[in-house]
């Protein structure tokens, strides 16, 4: 550990949105400058992307590294991964945060092996700690569908890069009397960025209904939800909590849920208030999606399902008979409205 | 056409058996004794689309993996798919190996294959699931790489076009060969060894190289090559109630809703 050498935040942002794990890496970010007195800032890369970089500032970046041209509209594998490894290369960051994203888990490793450095995936907490009697930033990652829990270290070479999983850390809180520098830097983009490798077209289908990221409850139904042949029971469910509905793999595969939804390693992580888990047994690849929740209700018909072992609640029974069951006590309560 | 295609593959331990995995807590080494071991899942999609590519155009199809004497077992079912040749990157001098240093190891080995056109991989592993080798081997080998391959259409034949998972969408990219394309589970349906896939295998026995054989640096390989290296290992506490409701199935209900208002749940 140092106190020479930034931390740095990479922004992520399609189209001008940024991703929510840029805000969740601004808080860990923040509480690690503090600690380590170094100062916290973010690198952007976009097109016409100042707005986003100033949620930046108000989310604790003090200084933002601003790269713009025309050609960074979408994130381009080569031009980002050779920019940014250009721009760390210059100013020496000791850490380098980047979300596990979709396009994260692929910059991230194209950055650190530019850089010839250390890379932890998909961590679940970061922290100053002492290993050996000498401090070091550890890496807190989950092993083996969440089983286990291993602490990574990067004692040598710098930056240490890691990538962090989106949904499990808090998200810094907004503050637009924060202030910050931005910096803006000429990007040298060139032909060769895109002669081998080039993103011509980007998607976007935002999720229909309530998001899962944000909610803070969320109903996830498992294959158990067979015995109903019905999973609009979940969607019922999740509307009187005010909730957003998700599904485990088998949910998935059975077509009951988008894969946009689906809870567990290879999907999404939530860390809602309340999690309610529906007909699912409990496989750890499925419980590590959601082991951050504040308070987990668990509904199967196997008194032996695992997930019993992971709940605060537990309720046994069939789901024929439970789920109408809870549904109905509910919204008995939800009646009295306070508007 | 002829393609030069590699596929790299792990053999991982049987996810439905990751919770027997425990941890000694005096060694802090991993037991996983008697779970069953099988090739990677998203692997046996890089494979089956190797297998398609070569089919559809012409080439060969070569299988590598790093690990463990017993991974050999992995390679061979690769080969009753229909690779046709198969190598074992297996040395102690190997072990202990971060993603960086696996991705070397992996550099190392190609060195002495010669070039590919194609290089599939799984877009991660179940066991630590990383997703980090396929693109640190591709930036060692200076080539062009997608994660999170949908969909591949190949546009002319040094050129294709991907489609790549987003959190919310999707991403078209063009690519030219070589290139390194990182699959998930939509792309394909793996096939399934034959009997007699099965019978020809015995011939064809994988390749087993060791460091010196590569030619690899002992700095680059290994736990040495690794700038990353476990500093503990522990056992999740979950930290849970774990109350069971009790009663009828009214009564059960109606006394969790309570215990979910008390806990400021609801």
């Amino acid at each position: 550990m140092s106190n020479s050498g930034e931390i740095w935040v990479i922004g992520e942002q399609h189209q001008g949105r940024l991703e929510e794990v840029s805000l969740e890496l601004l808080s860990k970010g923040t509480a690690l400058s503090q600690r380590m007195g170094v100062t916290l800032s973010a690198v952007l890369l976009g097109d016409e992307v100042e707005e986003v970089a100033r949620e930046l500032v108000f989310h604790g970046a003090e200084k933002i590294y601003l790269l713009e041209d025309a050609r960074l509209r979408y994130y381009q594998s080569e031009a980002y991964a050779r920019l940014l490894a250009g721009v760390i290369k210059e100013h020496e960051p000791q850490i380098v945060l980047i979300g596990a994203t979709e396009i994260g888990k692929e910059l991230a490793p194209r950055v650190a092996a530019k850089l010839r450095t250390g890379l932890t995936a998909h961590c679940i907490d970061l922290y100053v700690g002492e290993v050996d009697d000498a401090p070091h930033l550890i890496h807190v990652v989950p092993g083996w569908g969440g089983n286990l829990v291993m602490h990574i270290i990067c004692p040598q070479r710098r930056p240490q890069v890691v990538t962090v999983k989106p949904g499990v850390l808090p998200k810094a809180v907004r503050d637009d009397t924060k202030k910050g520098k931005i910096i803006r830097v000429k990007p040298d983009v060139r032909d060769e960025d895109f002669r081998r490798i080039e993103t011509v077209e980007v998607v976007e289908e935002p999720p229909k209904g309530k998001s899962l990221e944000s909610a803070d409850v969320v109903v996830c139904g498992g294959w158990g939800m067979n015995a109903l042949s019905d999973f609009s029971k979940v969607q019922e469910l999740a509307d009187i909590l005010g909730g957003a509905v998700a599904g485990t793999r088998p949910a998935m595969d059975k077509g009951w849920v988008d894969e946009a939804r689906m809870i567990g390693q290879s999907g999404k992580t939530v860390s809602p208030g309340l999690f309610v888990s529906l007909g699912a047994s409990g496989a750890m690849h499925y419980i590590t999606g959601f082991m951050g929740s504040k308070v987990i209700l668990a509904v199967d018909q196997n008194p032996q399902a695992p997930i019993f072992q992971m709940a605060d609640i537990g309720v046994v029974g069939d789901l024929r008979e439970v789920i109408p069951c809870l549904i109905e006590e509910l919204k008995k309560d939800r009646m009295p409205k306070k508007f | 056409m002829w393609l030069e295609i590699l596929v790299c593959i792990k053999q991982v331990p049987h996810p439905d058996h990751f919770s027997e995995i425990r941890l000694d807590v005096g060694s802090g080494h991993i037991i996983r004794e008697g779970i069953p071991a099988i090739i990677n899942p998203l692997d046996r999609n890089a494979l089956e689309e190797g297998l398609r590519v070569r089919e559809r155009f012409s080439g060969r199809v070569t299988v590598i993996s790093m690990g463990p004497p017993q991974a050999q077992k992995a390679l061979e079912e690769a080969l009753a798919m229909g690779a046709d040749r198969g190598i074992l990157l297996c040395d102690m001098a190997f072990a202990g190996a971060d993603t960086l240093a696996t991705a070397n190891t992996l550099f190392y080995a190609i060195q002495k294959l010669g070039k590919f056109d194609l290089i599939y991989c799984g877009n991660e592993t179940v066991d630590s699931g990383t997703a980090q080798v396929g693109p640190q081997l591709a930036e060692l080998l200076d080539i062009p790489q997608v994660s999170g391959v949908q969909e591949v259409t190949f546009s002319d034949e040094k050129g294709l076009e991907v489609r790549r998972a987003l959190e919310h969408g999707y991403m078209k990219v063009r690519l030219k060969l070589p290139a390194l394309l990182c699959v998930t589970r939509d792309i394909n349906r793996p096939r399934l060894p034959t009997v007699q896939s099965i019978m020809e295998v015995v011939q064809k026995k994988p390749i087993i190289w060791k460091a010196e054989d590569i030619g690899a640096p002992p700095e680059s390989i290994g736990l040495k090559g690794s700038p990353t290296c476990a500093a503990g290992v522990y056992e999740h506490k979950a930290g849970r109630r774990r109350e069971i409701m009790q009663g009828s199935t009214e009564e059960k209900v109606q006394r969790a809703v309570a215990r979910l208002k008390e806990l400021g749940a609801i």
